[in-house]
């Protein structure tokens, strides 16, 4: 048996959903056992919410005030103590599991595997690698623990069920470090969808020339009901702010319908969007190499036709 | 003495357009630019920047890799680092092992801080840095984008998912820069001869005591599928009309 242990990134409430798409990923491991690790402050909702998860055979919970905030430091020790007796140690590939995963596995002397796509063995993996230009597949001796990181544009969310895991409370024996303090977190509220999970993502690039010109986004985005993302150039800018970031080293993305305005299609930015189910592109140089990879192509001017797509669309 | 360590791998060009080999067996490095990988020259900008503040005395700059990596450390020292070390391996190097080579070295050099860059983009792991304050028992503050020296303490925002996290620790610590902390300065020609003639040592990993284990076997590479060029529509119309008979929007 294969036994697999997942970290639960949350909110202190909700489980974020790249859980239940680590889940899946697990699942494709054979003759998998999977666990979920919950380790807040009170975890009994997320522990809850991710026992209805299809897959989830068991959920652990570790309550400690110091869990109230995602802190590596803390975090990692509380796995480790956990993770003896798994075969593999599994976080989603988003910046919870980025900054944990791999303080987790040094501290297990365990090798890590980043941003696994698809699961071919329990010892065998595909990853991407110079911002996916390659794809590797690797292999771990049989034997290993491994530490991995689940890129979640590459697998569908478990589905909930009304089956309930077992929930069982571990209580460790770790000194927890007091040397990383959280000072405050500043998150630009927005009611629309979160731009990793969204449906229908529209990004702006350097096009638009100042945050202003940015705003015209969001007339589209509502009437879409679409999440706003950007390129680097819209970012380093100062246009859209650094969690809207789609490409290489920001979200990699795997909407339903991906609308890019005024951005070039430099590799690292279309290495977030490569599982994107459509790509419509809208760029006023018809040699841009976004187009290469654009299912719907439209040389135009992103001030004009914007508009005239929030009056179409209606 | 306050010394900054900062880590840097030699790594092909972000320019590079990288191509698997027909064999399957890696990709084409031959006659392609290599460069620093571009969070390691963040990580060197800022390390510059607080030793230009006062808050630092020395820069040191440190790279594992084949003989080659010295044109890397070379630029390191023109862009203004003080003195280089060389861990020279042709070996394989997992993040795991280059993490316990730079703990090694920082029992040596005893820095306040080491930066690195958030990840390579060659094997876009992201996980030397934080396997490094692991090891090292540390603070880590990753994907920084501003950074703030205090006393024994840093004050580092962060860009996390949910936006911009600040994070106070105490030093020494380990940082990982993303690209919004700097905009690294450019090489001037004066430096790059006065860069020969700073020091730049070159070690083994046998007498850090770290044995180069190779535990995730690389056994086949290719190219991603790719995306085939779709249709081109004349205007805003015909796009939303192309859109609805997909059913993409309503
Ligand atoms: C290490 C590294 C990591 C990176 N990571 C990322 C990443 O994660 N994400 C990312 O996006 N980039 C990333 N980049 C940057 C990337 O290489 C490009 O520089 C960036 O994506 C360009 O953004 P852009 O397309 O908005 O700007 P540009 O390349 O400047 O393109 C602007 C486009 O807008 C078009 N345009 C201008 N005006 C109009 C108009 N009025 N109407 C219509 N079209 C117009 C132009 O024709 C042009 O094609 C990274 C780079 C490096 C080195």
């Amino acid at each position: 048996m294969n036994k697999i242990l997942i970290v639960a990134e949350h909110d202190g409430s909700r489980l974020n959903p790249a859980i239940a798409k680590c889940v899946r990923c697990a699942r494709d491991i054979p003759d998998a056992n999977v666990t979920v690790l919950v380790l807040a402050a009170d975890p009994a909702a997320v522990a809850a919410e991710a026992a209805t998860i299809n897959g989830v055979d068991a959920v652990v919970t570790v309550a400690n005030p110091a869990n109230a905030q995602a802190l590596a430091a803390t975090l990692a020790p509380q796995v480790a103590a956990v993770a003896s007796g798994y075969s593999h140690v599994f976080g989603p590939s988003t910046t919870f599991g980025k900054d944990l995963m791999p303080r987790i596995a040094a501290l297990l002397g365990a090798p890590q595997l980043s941003d696994v796509m698809a699961v071919e063995s329990a010892t065998r993996f595909r990853r991407p690698i110079y911002a996916g230009n390659a794809i590797v597949t690797v292999e771990v001796a049989a034997g290993t623990q491994l530490v991995a990181t689940v890129r979640v544009a590459s697998f569908e969310a478990a589905a909930r069920g009304n089956a309930t895991a077992p929930i069982t409370a571990a209580s460790l024996d770790v000194v927890l470090p007091s040397h990383t303090r959280f000072v405050s977190l500043s998150a630009a509220r927005s009611d629309r969808p979160d731009l990793q999970t969204a449906n229908r993502v529209i990004s702006g690039g350097r096009a638009f020339g100042s945050a202003d010109n940015f705003k015209i986004l969001d007339g589209l985005a509502t009437k879409l009901g679409a999440a706003v993302g950007a390129s680097r150039a819209a970012v380093d800018a100062g246009y859209a702010a650094s969690d809207m970031q789609v490409g290489q080293t920001g979200k990699i993305i795997a909407p339903e319908l991906y609308m890019a305005f005024g951005i070039s299609g430099a590799i690292q930015h279309l290495t977030g969007i490569k599982d994107a189910r459509t790509i419509v592109a809208v760029n006023k140089d018809a040699e841009a190499p976004i187009f290469e990879i654009a299912d719907y192509g439209l040389v135009g001017d992103v001030f004009q036709i914007i508009p005239e797509l929030e009056r179409l669309i209606g | 003495m306050n010394r900054i360590l900062v880590a840097i791998k030699r790594v092909v060009d972000y320019n590079v357009r990288v191509r698997v080999k027909p064999d399957g067996t890696g990709v084409v490095t031959d006659g392609v630019k290599m460069s620093i990988n571009p969070f390691d020259e963040i990580a060197l900008e800022e390390a510059l920047r607080i030793k230009e503040k006062g808050q630092a005395q020395e820069v040191v700059v440190v790279t594992i890799g084949p003989a080659d990596c010295q044109q890397q450390l070379r630029t390191a020292l023109a862009m203004g680092a003080d003195r280089a070390l060389h861990v020279q391996t042709d070996a394989v190097i997992e993040p795991l092992t280059a993490a316990r080579i730079f703990k090694s070295l920082i029992d040596r050099e005893q820095p306040m801080l080491a930066i690195l860059g958030k990840q390579a983009i060659d094997d876009d792991c992201n996980q030397t840095g934080q396997m490094l304050s692991a090891l090292w028992g540390r603070p880590q503050a990753t994907f920084a984008s501003k950074v703030e020296i205090g006393d024994g303490v840093a004050t580092v925002t962060r860009e996390i998912d949910a936006g911009l996290e600040t994070l106070e620790i105490d030093l020494p610590a380990v940082i990982t820069t993303d690209l919004r902390l700097n905009e690294p300065r450019y090489v001037k020609l004066p430096d790059i001869m006065k860069a020969k003639k700073k020091p730049l040592d070159v070690l083994e990993p046998a007498a850090l005591g770290v044995t180069p284990s190779e535990q995730l076997k690389a056994i086949r590479y290719e190219p991603p599928p790719q995306r085939s060029k779709g249709v081109m529509v004349k205007d805003a119309q015909e796009l939303v009309a192309a859109l609805r008979s997909k059913g993409l929007i309503q």
